[in-house]
């Protein structure tokens, strides 16, 4: 077998030690894949009030995001133009290119008591803000002993 | 351009920990273009310094929560970015433009005078 200068596969290497890793810590990784580096991260923080949505999307035209809710479930979608791509034409080197690119789609599901009327979401700063306020009726209420 | 932040500034980086953000490097003949995902950074709340040949990137932002609610899902925990590059000769430290839309730092670092390129002018007698 012809061995070349570097004998060992790198990323088959890398790979070899992350399955290692994985048996050695039992870590069972999710059927979707581990779910780092997905964009836009999310934040979502509940309160008796609301439940705010926080989607970390920099770069993104507010008017082409896509914000639906169906049954319950929350969907973010849009798509974020490559800034590397346009450069192509003039003669340009790209060093680096980690940013993502392409179409997105995130969904989270939102509990039975929120106000779909009353959903709003703002973006600011490249951070898209769903605030879903739950209902009225849903609310804990203090009740006063006469 | 390279990236440095572990190697230089692992003394800096442990004070307070920090994210290191996505970003895209595209050189042409006149200069380097970099771009910085730093979502929920503010004008004033990032942080640009040049020193010598060091370009350091910083931005802090705020991760609301509101009284009385609790984080039920959390995947950006760290209200910081930080990276750290360092320049080459022959680019223009000193007229470097910034712009920050939506998240975004696109920087502009233009190559010095002497590192342009000339197009030399043939003459035919």
């Amino acid at each position: 077998m012809y061995r070349g200068l570097l004998s060992r596969d790198i990323f088959a290497e890398l790979d070899r030690l992350q399955r290692f890793a994985n048996q050695a810590f039992d870590i069972s990784p999710s059927i979707r894949g581990l779910l780092n580096n997905r964009y836009p991260a999310i934040n979502v923080s509940t309160s008796p009030q609301a439940v705010d949505v926080y989607c970390f999307a920099p770069g993104i035209d507010p008017a082409a995001l896509e914000v639906k809710l169906e049954q319950g479930v929350l969907s973010i979608a849009g798509e974020r133009k490559d800034d590397t791509a346009h450069n192509e034409r003039e003669k340009s080197n790209v060093h680096i290119n980690e940013r993502f690119a392409g179409r997105f789609h995130r969904v989270v599901t939102l509990p039975d008591d929120i106000d779909a009327n009353a959903v709003t979401a703002n973006y600011r700063d490249g951070v898209l803000h769903i605030k879903a306020p739950r209902r009225e009726a849903a609310q804990p209420r203090r009740i006063t002993i006469q | 351009m390279s990236d440095v932040q572990t190697i230089k500034n692992s003394d800096a980086a442990t004070v307070s920990p920090s994210v290191v953000p996505a970003v895209d490097v595209i050189e042409d003949a006149n200069g380097i273009t970099l771009y910085a995902d730093l979502p929920g950074v503010t004008k004033d709340r990032l942080g640009l310094q040049i020193e010598q040949d060091s370009l350091v990137i910083e931005g802090n932002i705020d991760l609301p929560l509101a009284a009385g609610a609790e984080a039920y899902h959390v995947e950006v925990d760290v209200p910081r970015y930080r990276r750290v590059f360092t320049l080459s000769k022959e680019l223009d430290a000193e007229k470097v433009s910034a712009q920050l839309v939506n998240g975004v730092l696109k920087l502009r670092i233009p190559k010095a005078e002497h590192a342009q390129p000339k197009t030399i002018k043939v003459n035919v007698n």
